[in-house]
C-alpha cells in the first residue's frame, strides 16, 4: 500500500500548548536552495503579549522550585532531545543546508549544553552568592535569585537549535521564565524543541517559543512593562540600541547582541538574577 | 395542601405598589404564583446563542478607550472577605477615588461595596467625596446585608442587618433572596421579605437607600427561574436586580445577564420605569466587561450605561481595565507592577 506523506503543521509554543498565531498568519520556511519545507506561524504582538501572560503565570511555581528539582527537569530535556536526535538532525539538514555530520555535531552540542546548565542549577547560587564580611555579631549573606520574565531574541545567523538552547537554558535554569523569538529563517527546530519541552516535566509557560519576525515582535517585548529582562543575543541585525532604550524605560536587565552562538557560561546565568542580601544573628547573649 | 397552608396562600401579601398595580388588589401568594408561572418559558438555546453572538463584536481603539472609561464608572469596587479590616476598606476607598495613581484622568468608580460592619469606615474614608451634595458625581457606599451571602437567618436578623447599615450611612443595600424558599415555590415568603427589607432601607428623612436584590442565579438552576425571580424582585420593589453574590460558582454569566436585561426591558415597556442590573462575580477581564456593555446597549439601549442603571460587581476587574487603559495611553503593554495590589 502506498503512503501519503503527512506534513507537520508548525505552530507557536505558548503556555504549554501549541497554538496558531491569533492573527492567523503564516510564512513559508524554505531550504537553503529555496525549496518549500513547511509553513510556520508568523507570531503577532498579541501572541507575544499572550506569551508574557503565560510566562508570568508560570513564574511563581518555577522560581520556587528547588535548584535540584530544576536541574532534574533540565537534564530530562537533554534525555528527550537525545531520543529524538535523528528528527532534529533531519530538520537542521533541511533548513540550514548543513551536512549530516555537521548537523549531528550541532544537535549533540545542544544536548551537552542542556546537561551543562542542568549541572549548574543547584550550584550557581553557591558560586555567585557570597558570605559578606561585616563588622557585627551577625552573618550577612548575598544570594542570587531569578529576575522574572525574560524576553529573548535567539541567534539568527546559524545553528538554529544550538542557538536557541544556548540562550534559553541559562535563562530558565535559575528560575526565570522565558519568551523566545526563534531563528526566523530556520524555525522548525525551535517548535520541535517545544515538543520536547512539553513532554519533559517543564511546567507550562516556563518556556514560550514564538516563530516569526524579530523586527516585528522584539520592540513590543522590549517595551512590555511586565517583562523583567531582555536578552538581545540574536538582535545584531535589528535596531538593538532602540530596543535597549525602550527596555530602559521599564528598568529591564539587558544583554547586548553577540556574534555567533553564545558559549555556555556562568555569566549568562548570573546575568538574569537579582542579588538578595539577608542577615542573621550569630548568637544571642 | 393542608388547611393552614391553604389559608396562607390566600392571605394578602404586603402591599407593594408595583405588584398591586400589575396584579391587582387581590395580591396573594396564589395570584403572585399565577403571574410568575404564567411568564413564558425561556428558550435556553436561543438565549445562549444570542449571548454568544453579542460576545463576538470587535471593539477597537477609540471605542475601546470609551468602553474602558465607561467600565470604570460602572464598577462597584468590592471587598467581601472574612479577613476585611478597616485598613483594607480605607485602601479600597483610596483606590475607588483615584484608581490609577499614575494617571489623574482615570474616572472614579461608581461605588464601594463592603460588609455592613465596614460601612462606617468606608463613609469616613470617603469624606466629602461621599456626601449628599455630591451624590451624583460622588462615590456611593453599598453594603451587603440580610445575612449575605447565604441569606439563612430570621427576618428580624435580616432587617436589623439592613437598618444598621443604612443608619451607618450606606447609600445602597445589596440583599440576598431566600433561595431555599424560592426553589421550593414559596414565592410569597420571598416577596414579603424583599418588601420588608425595602422598608428597612427607609431613612429617618423618608428617603430610601437603593435596594439591589441578589438572585444568586448560580443556585436557581434554570433560566425560567431566573426570569421568575427577576420579576418577583422587581414587583416587590427592587431598584436593581443583581446576578450573584460572587461566593457561588457559576457567578455572573452573559446569558443570565442578558435574560435579566430582557426582563428589565419588558418592565420598562410595560410601566416606563427603569430598573438597574448588576452582574457580579467572575468578570475579571476588560474583554469580558466590554461584552457586557455590548449586551446592555443592544438589549435595553445605551441610556442604561450609567451608574444609576448598570453596575459591575467586581474586585480584580478594575486592575485589568487599568492595564488596558495604560496600554492605550502609553502604546506599550503594561504589567501588574504598575497597578496597586488589592
Amino acid at each position: 500500500m502506498s503512503h501519503l506523506a503527512v506534513p507537520k503543521t508548525y505552530k507557536l509554543y505558548v503556555g504549554g500548548a501549541f497554538a496558531r498565531s491569533e492573527s492567523g498568519r503564516t510564512y513559508e520556511v524554505l531550504s537553503r536552495k529555496g525549496a518549500f519545507l513547511a509553513n510556520a506561524a508568523l507570531a503577532s504582538r498579541k501572541d507575544a503579549r499572550d506569551a508574557v501572560v503565560a510566562a508570568r503565570a508560570a513564574l511563581a511555581g518555577w522560581s520556587a522550585a528547588s535548584g535540584y528539582n530544576r536541574g532534574q527537569v533540565l537534564y530530562r530535556i537533554a534525555e528527550l532531545l537525545e531520543g529524538r536526535r535523528n528528527q532534529f538532525i533531519d530538520e537542521v539538514v533541511s533548513t540550514e543546508g548543513a551536512t549530516k555530520a555537521a548537523a549531528g555535531k550541532q544537535v549533540d552540542t545542544a544536548i551537552d549544553a542542556w546537561v551543562w546548565y542542568a549541572g549548574w542549577a543547584d550550584k550557581y547560587v553557591q558560586v555567585a552568592g557570597n558570605g559578606n564580611p561585616v563588622a557585627g555579631p551577625y552573618f550577612n549573606i548575598s544570594t542570587p535569585e531569578s529576575t522574572g520574565v525574560v524576553a529573548i531574541v535567539a541567534p539568527q545567523a546559524s545553528a538554529s537549535l544550538l542557538g536557541l538552547v544556548s540562550v534559553l537554558a541559562p535563562v530558565i535554569v535559575s528560575g526565570n521564565t522565558a519568551v523566545v523569538i526563534a531563528n526566523q529563517s530556520a524555525p522548525l527546530t525551535a517548535i520541535s524543541l517545544g515538543e520536547v519541552l512539553a513532554t519533559s516535566d517543564v511546567p507550562a509557560g516556563v518556556a514560550n517559543i514564538l516563530t516569526g519576525s524579530p523586527a516585528e515582535i522584539a520592540p513590543w517585548l522590549a517595551a512590555h512593562a511586565d517583562v523583567n529582562g531582555l536578552d538581545l543575543a540574536g538582535a545584531g541585525g535589528l535596531d538593538w540600541v532602540a530596543l535597549m532604550v525602550s527596555a530602559a524605560e521599564t528598568l529591564k536587565r539587558v544583554l547586548a547582541p553577540e556574534e555567533g552562538i553564545p558559549a555556555p557560561s556562568l555569566e549568562r546565568i548570573v546575568a538574569f538574577t537579582e542579588t538578595k542580601t539577608v542577615w542573621h544573628t550569630k548568637s544571642l547573649r | 395542601m393542608n388547611a393552614t397552608e391553604h389559608a396562607a396562600a390566600h392571605t394578602a401579601l404586603a402591599p407593594a405598589e408595583r405588584a398591586l398595580d400589575l396584579i391587582g388588589s387581590d395580591l396573594t401568594e396564589t395570584t403572585l404564583r399565577l403571574h410568575l408561572e404564567g411568564l413564558s418559558g425561556v428558550d435556553a438555546a436561543g438565549l445562549e446563542q444570542r449571548a454568544a453572538g453579542l460576545a463576538t463584536r470587535s471593539i477597537k481603539t477609540t471605542s475601546k478607550a470609551l468602553a474602558l472609561d465607561t467600565i470604570i464608572r460602572l464598577i462597584d469596587l468590592t471587598t467581601l472577605e472574612g479577613a476585611d479590616t478597616p485598613g483594607k476598606v480605607h485602601s479600597l476607598v483610596a483606590k475607588a477615588m483615584n484608581p490609577d495613581a499614575t494617571d489623574a484622568t482615570v474616572p472614579r468608580v461608581a461605588a464601594v461595596c463592603v460588609y455592613g460592619d465596614m460601612v462606617p469606615y468606608a463613609v469616613e474614608a470617603l469624606g466629602a467625596a461621599g456626601t449628599e451634595s455630591q451624590r451624583h458625581e460622588g462615590i456611593q457606599v453599598a453594603a451587603v446585608a440580610t445575612a449575605f451571602p447565604s441569606g439563612r437567618a430570621s427576618l428580624a436578623v435580616k432587617l436589623a442587618d439592613t437598618s444598621e447599615a443604612v443608619a451607618a450611612g450606606a447609600d445602597e443595600i445589596d440583599m440576598v433572596i431566600d433561595r431555599g424558599a424560592f426553589l421550593s415555590g414559596r414565592y410569597g415568603l420571598v416577596f414579603e421579605q424583599i418588601v420588608a427589607v425595602k422598608e428597612a432601607c427607609r431613612r429617618p428623612d423618608g428617603s430610601y437607600a437603593h435596594l439591589k436584590v441578589i438572585l444568586e442565579t448560580g443556585e436557581l438552576a434554570t433560566y425560567d427561574n431566573v426570569r421568575r425571580a427577576s420579576w418577583l424582585a422587581i414587583l416587590a420593589g427592587a431598584d436593581f436586580i443583581k446576578t450573584s453574590t460572587g461566593k457561588v460558582s457559576p457567578a455572573a454569566t452573559l446569558p443570565v445577564t442578558l435574560l435579566m436585561l430582557e426582563v428589565v426591558r419588558d418592565w420598562h415597556r410595560l410601566t416606563g420605569e427603569r430598573i438597574g442590573v448588576k452582574p457580579a462575580g467572575g468578570i475579571r477581564s476588560s474583554k469580558d466587561a466590554i461584552r457586557y456593555l455590548v449586551t446592555v446597549a443592544e438589549t435595553v439601549g445605551e441610556e442604561w450605561l450609567k451608574p444609576e442603571l448598570f453596575r459591575f460587581g467586581a474586585s480584580s476587574l478594575l486592575n485589568d481595565v487599568l492595564l488596558q487603559r495604560q496600554k492605550l495611553t502609553t502604546g506599550r503593554y503594561s504589567g501588574a507592577d504598575y497597578v496597586t495590589m488589592d
